[in-house]
């Protein structure tokens, strides 16, 4: 099982394994990161999954898709290049090892 | 902290759930008990009418099991309350027990109005409220030839959508002259309705059920406007407030549990109601209002949290609610009143559309199709309570605004 590590904003860092084939909003959530709120249950229609991509791991996710990339403009927390909306990655056996910061904000 | 009072919460739903988990994670540290009624741990209602009706892997569970035990919440799975005594501060639930409290939080959610006809009673006549009720119609629709929907509001649509979706021919019935009528605009109505016709929905509107008829289920609906042939029949006439367990008890009522600003009941201010049951005055609307969403279930809930932790409110957000119908997202920030002015921007070729609401000249509400940013960024607007005028979307529109206001206030 994939392993994805959550930067919080308090400084604290959570390893979490995640299914292949879920979101990483899911595996956040089912494993009650703090600070990934996801309102909409994952639908792409809140944008409170907001998290910040690792710079030097970007590549691994890739930019967000369409949609995505417009609600970013509108998240609580400032959009930055690294920007996605953690219901919108899927899990695969690739993402091991990923880390991710999660923003101050998301409502 | 055993044998101490603490705070007990009536309701397992999406509302119950988030005054438990707030109570935790704003550092109250007595006894919380979660009376849940249902067999079930915490769950999601909104996808039940969405991708749970077609995917039998979806997930709805809020958190895991172990979620309970690790923050020291009393979940007490099946058992219900079902009478408070306000001068013992106490309650006594399904399985016999009495229960005391510190604190009571009602957060008993809704029921749905029941279809009253002959015939709603029988087998193949279906509403949903519940995973249980999610699951018997998960399989009823994969076994449907004929679906006839009763109300063309949110949950009948994403019906009729997921049943299309299973391969049904599906017909809406809708006693008003259009769809969505409480909540979207007449001037968004008419493109709504275009795309679930477009799609092949069958809709009749103006159109009285008079009763369903069946020799041992249902086979037709009988109308005012003639006969409709169904092996499914499934209705979404809206919900009634499950406040019957306060009034017996004394406290205020009236079309929810009556609470002040703060969620206290007007009559008991040891008792707090959060979510689809509770009246209250709402910082974004004018005098009482009882909202049904995901997002007032989870906000009012975690300001009762909050506030009996001893931590500080935060403020509440623009209602907002969404409904995905098969290739249409409608989503909506803010309250529409019918004397509202609305601006109406027609689908572009992307299916995008949006109805502006003014009111005195400012904008109170937003309702988008298939354009989330928008949404989003009405919702930024509105929360942070920038005045904007019919005038202001002359020329761009809401992301537009937003987007060169984030632009200005970034600038040195």
């Amino acid at each position: 099982m994939p392993i994805v590590i959550f930067r919080c904003p308090a400084g604290t860092q959570r390893k979490v394994d995640a299914d292949i084939g879920a979101s990483l909003m899911q595996a956040a959530v089912a494993h009650q990161v703090d600070g990934i709120v996801a309102e909409c249950g994952g639908n792409a229609a809140c944008g409170t999954c907001h998290v910040y991509v690792d710079a030097q791991q970007f590549g691994r996710v890739g930019p967000p898709n369409e949609v995505e990339d417009e609600m970013l403009d509108f998240t609580a927390a400032e959009r930055r290049p690294t920007s996605r909306l953690s219901c919108q990655i899927e899990i695969t056996g690739a993402l091991d090892g990923l880390v991710v910061d999660v923003p101050e904000e998301q409502v | 902290m055993t044998g101490a009072p603490g705070v007990v919460i009536a309701g397992g739903g999406q509302a119950g759930f988030s005054v438990a988990s707030t109570l935790r994670s704003a550092g109250y540290v007595g006894p919380v008990t979660l009376l849940a009624g249902e067999p079930h741990l915490p769950y999601q209602r909104p996808p039940l009418s969405k991708k749970f009706l077609t995917d039998s892997g979806a997930q709805v569970h809020l958190v895991p099991e172990s979620f309970f035990a690790g923050q020291q919440i009393d979940v007490c799975l099946g058992e219900q309350a079902l009478a408070i005594d306000l001068t013992s501060r106490s309650v006594t639930t399904s399985t016999g027990r009495r229960v005391t409290y510190e604190h009571l939080v009602l957060a008993t959610g809704a029921r749905n109005r029941k279809l009253p006809v002959p015939g709603s009673d029988l087998p193949g006549v279906h509403s949903l409220r519940s995973l249980d009720d999610a699951v018997k119609l998960r399989s009823a629709l994969a076994a449907a030839h004929n679906v006839v929907v009763v109300g063309g509001g949110f949950i009948g649509l994403e019906l009729a959508r997921a049943a299309l979706a299973a391969g049904a021919q599906v017909t809406v019935v809708e006693l008003a002259d259009r769809l969505l009528a409480r909540a979207v605009s007449p001037e968004l109505e008419p493109h709504l309705r275009q795309r679930h016709e477009h799609a092949g929905v069958r809709i009749l509107t103006e159109t009285r059920v008079l009763a369903i008829e069946g020799a041992d289920g249902a086979q037709q609906v009988v109308t005012d406007r003639g006969e409709l042939s169904a092996d499914l029949v499934i209705y979404g006439i809206g919900i009634a407030p499950r406040d019957e367990l306060a009034q017996e008890a004394g406290l205020a009522v009236d079309d929810g549990v009556i609470v002040d600003a703060q969620l206290r009941s007007v009559t008991d201010p040891q008792v707090s109601a959060a979510g689809d049951c509770t009246r209250y005055p709402h910082p974004h609307a004018a005098g009482l209002i009882r909202l049904e969403s995901v997002q007032n279930a989870t906000e009012s809930g975690g300001l009762v949290g909050r506030r009996l932790a001893g931590a500080p409110s935060l403020p509440a957000g623009v209602p907002w609610f969404w409904s995905d119908q098969g290739d249409i997202k409608l989503q909506i920030a803010g309250l529409r009143a019918p004397t509202d002015e609305v601006q109406l921007l027609p689908p572009d070729a992307a299916g995008r559309a949006a109805a502006y609401a003014f009111r005195d000249g400012r904008l109170v509400a937003v309702e988008t199709l298939n354009w989330p940013a928008e949404h989003l960024a009405a919702r930024r607007l509105m929360d942070q309570r920038v005045p904007v005028s019919p005038g202001d979307l002359a020329d761009t529109n809401l992301a537009g605004l937003a987007r060169s206001r984030r632009a200005k206030a970034a600038a040195p």
